[in-house]
């Protein structure tokens, strides 16, 4: 069972919003020197649902794909050491500040390099730009059937057969393989990556390949701007001699606003 | 002439929420274009649903009606929308950010050599370009972008509650086309085996009028049931924020925020929650917010109406007693 999983490196989306900026010359939020980027929560899903699947099967291999600046290789390194195989690392500007068609394109392109592969897995949507494109947008470029928002994904009998989160319940669905899946919060927490585990990282190979060895695809859309929004108003702060009082003046202060 | 198209949902029998929406959003933009909306509708056993679709607003409905399209699939779907594309060779394609939207359009957008942008808060046509300008938040709601591509279609998913509906007009009148889109069910690669509904126990929580939601600081599940009461006092329904979803308290369909339910109720009680951009994302066009949290620092005042600083364990009793004593008053 071959596995790939892409994985990307984004501005911690922790971030309290009041110290949230944005770069106007980028177009993007600036990255902040304290604080180091992660990899894209919805991606560390899906690492962890491809290890689920390996270790379902007792067998297999995963490769973690990620395309990004240098320190993309962080990410490729922290998903290797919660228990990925190899690592692929794709660097160039031709591949910076893509849209979602080409950002897809370019992943497929390096993935159909890659090779041989039963299970594509990708996070929902990115944290940084919540486009949500990229994995099913690969696999319509690969041409194979992909689900999304997958809770959880077994393989039988040389077909998976996942469960698809809906908005009132899930449905189970039937896929032939190769197929791409991709995965939210859903599928459970990521495994913590054990000492050993990071000390196997280590020393497990990353692949480098620049727009030379993939070729770059052209982006379809455009970003005209990006601003941060203003909130206006003011929160009118209910007090009381109490914390028991405040919450009875709370219910008095709705019931005068007619909110109650 | 190119039109303006909408792909529709219908729940059990009538079009869902966001399809009108969608519908009021397609006839602005239809009417800057000087174009006409026409609505898509999948599904075995459409029925009064095209009518429907008219009386909200659309000039033309085609119906692809077949088994191989009772359940959603992408393969089934995407290849039906392609031949359609073909022959009505719409400008703008919008649908719904719901399960099916989002997995439609970015699939769609790529097969027919256009791009999509997801999750949009609004839409409008430049003057001068006749471009579709597409407005969507980003960075987990942290900031917001607008997008343009020249590649038709234009594809845009609508994030619900943000566009307005029609009144409905049942003395509209449009035309019903049935499409037959030739597929072959054979090579579908997708197969719909079992469907399980997770119902919540009284009043939907896209649908209700006071959201209760409660976030990390809540504790337990046991300390749940008490704003679960207080929900079903007030009328309302339960939300939960993401941390509470993670840890099993309460079930993850009652998560609101960006990748959860997106709510927009008349009043809104946040409990024990930052208020994380994500989870704004979910809620923030409540129009009463009142939050309720011990760090006067928490992200949620500073998009609230009415805030309390204090343990909510405290605040939410006295809370509860002077409701019920108001409300039976």
């Amino acid at each position: 069972m071959n596995m790939i999983v892409c994985v990307k490196q984004v501005v911690d989306p922790e971030t309290p919003a009041a110290s949230f900026k944005i770069d106007p010359e980028a177009k993007r939020a600036l990255v902040s020197k304290d604080k180091p980027m992660v990899i894209s929560p919805f991606d560390e899903n899906a690492v962890e649902a491809a290890l689920k699947v390996k270790d379902a099967a007792g067998e297999g291999k995963v490769m973690i794909l990620s395309m990004g600046g240098e320190s993309a290789k962080d990410v490729i390194k922290h998903s290797l050491a919660m228990g990925g195989d190899e690592g692929y690392q794709m660097t160039d500007p031709a591949f910076d500040d893509v849209d979602s068609y080409a950002t897809a394109a370019n992943l497929a392109e390096a993935i159909k390099k890659i090779g041989e592969y039963d299970i594509i897995f990708c996070g929902r949507q990115d944290a940084d730009w919540d486009a949500g494109q990229v994995g099913t947008g690969i696999a319509e470029i690969l041409g194979i059937p992909s689900v999304t928002a997958v809770k959880k994904a077994e393989v039988q009998d040389g077909k998976a057969v996942v469960e698809r989160v809906l908005a009132d319940g899930y449905e189970t669905i039937e896929v032939t393989l190769p197929a791409l899946f991709t995965v939210s919060n859903e599928i459970g927490e990521p495994r913590y990556a054990t000492l050993k585990g990071i000390m196997a990282a280590a020393k497990k190979q990353v692949t480098n390949w620049s727009s030379s060895d993939v070729t770059a695809a052209q982006a379809r859309s455009q970003m005209l701007k990006i601003y941060i929004p203003v909130h206006e108003g003011e929160c009118e702060i209910i007090e009381g001699e109490t914390a028991e009082e405040a919450g009875t003046n709370l219910a008095l202060k709705l019931r005068e606003a007619k909110l109650i | 002439m190119a039109d303006v198209m909408i792909v529709g949902e219908i729940i059990e029998g009538k079009l869902s929420a966001s399809t009108t929406e969608i519908l009021g959003a397609a006839r602005k933009l239809a009417g800057d274009l000087g174009q006409n909306v026409c609505a898509v509708l999948l599904g075995s056993g459409i029925g009064d649903a095209a009518n429907e679709a008219i009386s909200f607003g659309a000039d033309k409905v085609y119906t692809i009606e077949n088994e191989m399209f009772a359940d959603y699939t992408n393969d089934a779907y995407v290849g039906a929308l392609e031949k359609l594309n073909a022959e009505a060779a719409p400008e703008i394609i919008l649908m719904g950010q719901t399960s099916n939207g989002m997995d439609l359009a970015p699939r769609l957008a790529f097969r027919l050599g256009s791009a999509a942008t997801l999750d949009c808060i609004d839409l409008t046509i430049d003057p001068d370009t006749k471009l579709m300008q597409k407005t969507k938040p980003v960075y987990g709601g942290n900031a917001v972008a607008v997008y343009v591509s020249e590649a038709k279609p234009q594809i845009a998913t609508v994030r619900s509650k943000t566009m307005d509906p029609l009144a409905q007009d049942t003395s509209r009148s449009g035309e019903v086309v049935a499409f037959d889109p030739g597929l072959d069910s054979s090579a579908m690669r997708q197969k719909v085996v079992d469907k399980v509904k997770e119902e919540v126990e009284g009043i939907k929580l896209e649908d209700a009028d006071v959201v209760v939601c409660g976030g990390r600081g809540v504790g337990s599940a046991e300390a749940f049931e008490e704003l679960r009461e207080l929900a079903k006092q007030l009328n309302g329904a339960l939300g939960a924020s993401r941390p509470p979803c993670d840890s099993g308290w309460v079930p993850n369909n009652i998560q609101i925020g960006l990748t959860g339910k997106m709510v927009a109720p008349t009043v809104y009680i946040g409990i024990a929650l930052s208020g994380s951009s994500q989870h704004q994302a979910g809620m923030s066009g409540s129009k009463n917010i009142i939050a309720i949290n011990k760090d006067a620092e928490a992200n949620i005042f500073g998009i609230s109406h009415y805030g309390v600083v204090g343990d909510y364990k405290k605040v939410i009793p006295a809370f509860a007693e002077k409701c019920k004593e108001l409300l039976s008053g």
